[in-house]
């Protein structure tokens, strides 16, 4: 994984409003890595970059219990947009949150309802989806939307 | 005078069957396969044990010859099947060398043992009494005896532990008192490895009229314990952590006491009389296996336990305690690493983390790399919060592991160091 690559993927976000232009960006993005090597080297240098929420609201009431590690997830309504912060105390969980972020943050809460997460069979990382994984990947996909079901229902 | 004893005991080496891992390894077939496209190096031997054809061969031939339901039937295969069902009873009654097979109950696993003797409990306490756990327990052990508190009124104490991941038996001796009813332990720590010191714990339990039950799920893979020797109250075991397959295990008990206990589940088998007015129990130990059992995997745990006498408890301890010295030796010299449980008394389990790292994230790279550890909490929360760490990377070791896969645990680990840090 070279740098190159790291910016590329990083300037690619502003190309792309739509939830499922954003899921076919990542899709093209990760069929450019060879292996496994490759794409985790990159969810974890995602990890380690990237801030993810405001420490103030790293408290339980924003944990969601995963059985292995911590992830903490907070939503704020920006005009019609959900917002979306979160983090997690194991850096490839991290890297996990940064891509939904990327897909799920400041959108409609509709299009964050409707949202499908096929994507993430696509670049490779099926695995995580598995309920053995209990890294907090489903329960927080399930979370960003259950948010976006709280602020659809005081948009309307 | 030394060279004799040396050449007897040369002598008598030379009777056992040679201990060959190269040979053993051929009689799991799960071991031949790949995981991400690397052979699998199987690390979560403490999690669950794996099957060797010997027992793969009796759970076929039981489905292919005599499969029928047990203790009723006149017919021929019926009688087959009880016969080899209380065959594996006996087996299972010499291994652990009871008294009497009657004592030697199946359950569907140590969990199963567990709640079993808690339920029968909750009729024998009364407000006040109290119940004696340790710092070092699996949840399955802990929670039961919460809701037996619950439900009775009876207190529970906790023997703590140490930094090295240690029973402090004078802090037990302190909880003792002549309010103790029952001593819970476990016999090896599932999330460290320490084998505990239970024959302390459990003369010192009967001194003062308690009962002892230890969970030896943990301990069965690796020691041949004698329950008579032992003098134990209870003893829990759970097949698919030594070579049997899952969903079945067993409970041993004093005759004295399981006569004492009330019947855990209603149901048929564990009847011996039954109208509307009342209903009479079975003896022992139909009382406690109600409804149809795990009948083939009672008789594939009697074959799990011949495979393993058969490759011999002794030689099973002498390899597996070389693998944890080569595995404890190779891993510190992992910079940032630290293993958690390093009392001089533990089995082929290593706990460790890396300065820095989320076992979680370790554990990922492992697996990527067809490297099969545990990584969590283990159960265990409290020995967790104990050291204020999140979980551990766990790697635990049977008898069938190699040095080889040790090295490659090693260069895994370094390298998810490298990609992580």
């Amino acid at each position: 994984m070279n740098s190159n690559v790291t910016i590329r993927i990083f300037a690619s976000k502003e190309n792309n409003v739509n939830i499922t232009d954003i899921q076919n960006d990542i899709i093209d993005e990760f069929s450019m890595f060879d292996d496994w090597e490759e794409r985790y080297q990159y969810m974890i240098d995602l990890g380690k970059t990237l801030p993810l929420i405001n420490e103030q609201y790293k408290t339980d009431d924003h944990l969601i219990k995963g059985c292995q590690s911590r992830v903490w997830v907070h939503a704020d309504l920006e005009s019609d947009k959900v917002v979306f912060t979160a983090d997690s105390d194991a850096i490839i969980t991290k890297g996990i949150i940064a891509i939904l972020i990327r897909v799920f943050s400041n959108q409609n809460p509709k299009d964050i309802i409707d949202a499908n997460t096929d994507f993430i069979d696509k670049i490779g990382l099926k695995e995580h989806l598995s309920p053995t994984r209990a890294n907090g990947l489903v329960s927080m996909i399930k979370q960003l939307k259950m948010y976006a079901v709280a602020y659809q229902t005081q948009l309307s | 005078m030394f060279r004799y004893t040396n050449a007897l005991y040369l002598c008598n080496m030379k009777l056992e069957t040679p201990f060959n891992v190269e040979a053993l390894r051929k009689d799991f077939p799960i071991l031949n396969r790949e995981v991400n496209g690397k052979p699998l190096v199987y690390f979560d031997n403490a999690a669950t044990s794996q099957t060797p054809q010997q027992v793969i061969d009796c759970i076929v031939d039981y489905y292919s010859n005599y499969n029928a339901n047990i203790h009723r039937g006149v017919h021929t295969l019926s009688q087959e099947a009880t016969d080899k069902y209380e065959a594996a009873r006996l087996k299972i009654q010499k291994h652990f060398n009871a008294n009497k097979s009657h004592e030697i109950i199946f359950t569907s696993g140590t969990t199963h043992g567990i709640n079993l003797v808690a339920n029968g409990f909750s009729s024998l306490l009364n407000k006040g009494d109290e119940i004696i756990v340790s710092a070092l327990e699996h949840h399955s052990n802990i929670v039961p005896w919460q809701m037996l508190c619950e439900r009775t009124g009876a207190i529970l104490k906790v023997i703590p532990m140490n930094e090295d991941g240690e029973l402090v038996i004078s802090e037990y001796d302190k909880l003792l008192s002549n309010n103790t009813r029952l001593v819970f332990v476990n016999h090896i720590s599932n999330a460290l490895g320490t084998i505990n010191p239970i024959e302390a714990i459990i003369e010192k339990a009967h001194q003062i009229g308690a009962a002892v039950l230890i969970d030896g799920a943990q301990a069965c893979p690796h020691i041949k314990p004698d329950v008579q020797a032992l003098d134990v109250d209870f003893y829990v075991a759970s097949a698919h952590k030594m070579c049997g397959p899952t969903g079945v295990g067993i409970l041993y008990g004093k005759e004295a006491w399981l006569n004492k206990l009330p019947p855990y589940q209603g149901g048929g088998e564990m009847i011996a009389e039954v109208t509307f007015e009342k209903t009479t129990y079975a003896d022992l130990p139909h009382k406690f296996e109600a409804g149809t059992p795990n009948i083939c995997g009672g008789i594939a745990f009697g074959a799990a336990i011949d495979y393993m006498n058969q490759v011999g408890f002794n030689a099973i301890a002498d390899y597996e305690h070389d693998l944890l010295e080569y595995a404890t030796k190779k891993l510190l010299e992992i910079e940032g690493l630290k293993i958690y449980g390093t009392s001089k008394h533990k089995t082929s389990v290593i706990s460790f983390n890396i300065a820095g790292i989320h076992p979680y994230d370790i554990g990922t790279i492992l697996d990527k790399m067809g490297i099969a550890v545990r990584t969590g909490h283990h159960c265990a929360q409290p020995i967790m919060d104990f050291f204020k760490i999140p979980g551990t990377v766990r790697a635990s070791f049977a008898f069938y592991n190699t040095k080889a896969e040790i090295d490659a645990l090693v260069e895994g680990v370094k390298k998810a160091t490298n990609m992580l840090l």
